[in-house]
Parts: C-alpha cells; structure tokens; sequence
C-alpha cells in the first residue's frame, strides 16, 4: 500500500518577500526625499511589532499558551517572539489560568514592578471571570486587582484565539494616544485599582 | 498476633468503659466516639500501647452537622497501625459555640499542619496549638468557609448570573 506522502516534485525557490511582512506606512506627508507624519504613529508601529509578553500562566490555559508559542501557531509572527520572564522588562502581562485569592497580591505585584506603558491580557474564563470557580477561594476576574485591555473568552481558548487576543492587543498598542497615560481619565482609572 | 476490630474495642472499653460509644463500622472499619475531653487520653493510649500501636495520624478533619443541637462539629482522627497495617477512626464532637479541642501536636508532628488546616476551614479551636493560624485561605478571611451557614459561592461578584449556573428562581 503506498505511504500517503506526497513529494514535491516541482520545487521552487521561495521568495524572499513571500516570507516577510511588511506595514503600511502610517498616513503622512509624503515627497520626492521626505516624508513626514506624526510622531505618536511611529512609536506606536514600533512598540505594536516588538511586544515582549510576561506569560503568567496557573493552570491548563498556560498549556495552550504553550501551543501558541511553539512552531505550529507561532505568536513569533506576530513581533512577540520574546517573551520576558521578568516584569520590568515586559509590555504586556498574560495572565493564563485560574487565580486564588491568595495569588491575587502577588498579580498585583507583578503588575507593579512592570514600567508603563503596559498592558493587560486576560485569557480564559477564570482569569476573566473566575469561570467555573464561582467558589470562596478564587478571584471572580483579575479586573478586581488590575486593569485589563483584552479578554480572551474560552475554557481553555484555542491557539487561534490567543493569537486573536494579541492582535487586539497590537492594535490598542497601535492606536494608543502618546498622551494616554498621563490623562486624568488613566489616572483615574488607576486609582480606582489602589495604584498611584 | 492479629489486631482484630473486636480485640480493639475490647482493650478500648476496658480502659474507658462507658466513655466510649461505637458508631457503624462501614467497610470494617472500627469508628468510635468518647466526649471530647478525653482526646489526648485517648490517642496517648492508642498511641502507648505495645500491641496497638497506633502511631500514625494519617489525617484530621471536621464535618459541620448543622441539624445536631449541641453537637454540630465533628473532628475525625485517622490513625494507623504502621506495623500491623490497621486503621481506625476517631470522632469527637463539640457544640458550635464553643469549639475548643486539645490539640494532638504535642503526640504526633503532624497534628501541626492538620490542625491548622481545620482551624482554617471549620473554626475548630485547637487548645495548646503552637501556632493556630490560617493555612490555605487568605489571611484576611473573616469566616470559616466550609461551615454550611457559608455558602459555597463568592458573594463578591454580582455579574454571575444564576440562572446561568443552575441555581435560579425557576430551578426547582
């Protein structure tokens, strides 16, 4: 019985811009030798390419974060390809799976130690909403402790949607005002969580 | 020798008499009662005896009967027989409003965590426990969870809906 396996018996070289990506170019002021557009859009196209995420995984969504990351799904693609196992170097704090209460300070913590700007990932139903735990022991959501920029719905959620969810959270890099985080609005929402 | 459960119960009652009551011995078990006063006496004895033996506390819990006036809270000691692999179980009972117990710590080294732990979940006051504290739950609890007056559920979160959960007006 012959092996199900194809060959490729008509290779191509591949080309070189099949395999990279490239950005549109913010909208701008453009000439022949120059071209000029807002500051805010440059950084924001930077800081969107090259998030370093703080996985923070407790339990079984940290498993699928783990398929994210490998070859098959890859969030390499996506300009994440480093992920920060400390917090003061990291834009973007994943929190994958269940928290206890008694995990909550230390959520806070890790939060704290991380530089602005900085963002918030809650994936799974448990660290969005305590999910099935509805129990004494666990955080209903860790937007009782921190704030949070995406949720990702799904017990655990798919590869797919991880991916989705960090997606999102590029494009809240993207289009985030340079001035947010010193607004009022920010300030307030901040305080709100206890955090000066 | 063999330990049997009639030869332990003979040697209990001949030490404490009328003290001890025995309750049902699901899957030959041997299950028994003294008031609790008589713990430490008790498991010092279970513990002393050159034949029983019984010098393994496999584990201490409580259970919250809300329906029994006066004996509401009952914490149950595992022991075992390492040598001749037999176990047992201990029941004492206490009324609710007042639930202190000497502690075991100063028999078995591992009464320090179980203690605690039971203290944690059930309120138990454990008399002479060097450091009678919360073990799992946050610090800042201010309830005994696992006592049934307490349900289950947080009650912090008024976005679940019930309905959803199956615990709603029109669940029956």
């Amino acid at each position: 019985m012959a092996r199900p396996v194809r060959f490729n018996v008509n290779p191509q070289n591949p080309k070189i811009s099949d395999a990279i990506g490239f950005t549109d170019l913010p909208e701008g002021l453009e000439g022949e030798g120059f071209y000029a557009t807002k500051f805010e859009k440059i950084v924001g196209l930077a800081r969107k390419n090259s998030i370093w995420p703080l996985p923070f995984a407790t339990s079984c969504c940290g498993i699928e974060f783990m398929a994210t990351m490998g070859s098959h799904y890859d969030l390499a693609r996506f300009g994440s390809e480093r992920l920060g196992f400390t917090p003061r170097q990291c834009d973007l704090l994943m929190v994958m799976g269940t928290i206890a209460k008694k995990m909550a300070p230390i959520v806070k913590q890790v939060y704290l130690q991380m530089a602005e700007p900085r963002w918030v990932l809650a994936m799974g139903a448990c660290a969005s909403s305590g999910g099935i735990f509805d129990s004494y022991s666990v955080l209903q959501g860790i937007d009782q402790i921190i704030p949070v920029d995406v949720y990702i719905p799904g017990c655990p959620p798919r590869p797919e949607a991880v991916l989705d969810g960090v997606i999102r959270i590029q494009d809240l890099v993207h289009n985030e005002s340079l001035r947010r985080r010193n607004s009022p609005h920010y300030k307030a929402l901040l305080n709100s969580y206890d955090i000066q | 020798m063999e330990i049997t459960t009639q030869y332990i119960q003979d040697r209990l009652l001949e030490k404490f008499g009328k003290e001890i009551s025995f309750l049902l011995d699901p899957y030959e078990m041997l299950n028994f009662e003294t008031p609790k006063d008589k713990n430490l006496k008790v498991l010092q004895f279970l513990f002393d005896d050159e034949i029983l033996r019984f010098r393994f506390l496999i584990d201490i819990c409580a259970v919250h009967y809300p329906d029994q006036k006066g004996r509401e809270l009952a914490v149950v000691y595992h022991l075992h027989n390492l040598q001749d692999n037999v176990r047992i179980r201990y029941k004492i009972f206490t009324p609710i409003e007042n639930p202190d117990i000497f502690s075991a710590t100063g028999l078995y080294q591992s009464a320090n965590w179980m203690e605690r732990e039971t203290y944690d979940f059930f309120g138990i006051n454990f008399v002479g426990h060097p450091n009678l504290k919360r073990i799992q739950n946050v610090d800042e609890m201010d309830y005994f969870p696992m006592r049934k007056e307490y349900p289950m559920e947080d009650q912090t979160r008024i976005d679940k809906d019930d309905e959803m959960f199956g615990r709603g007006s029109s669940v029956l």
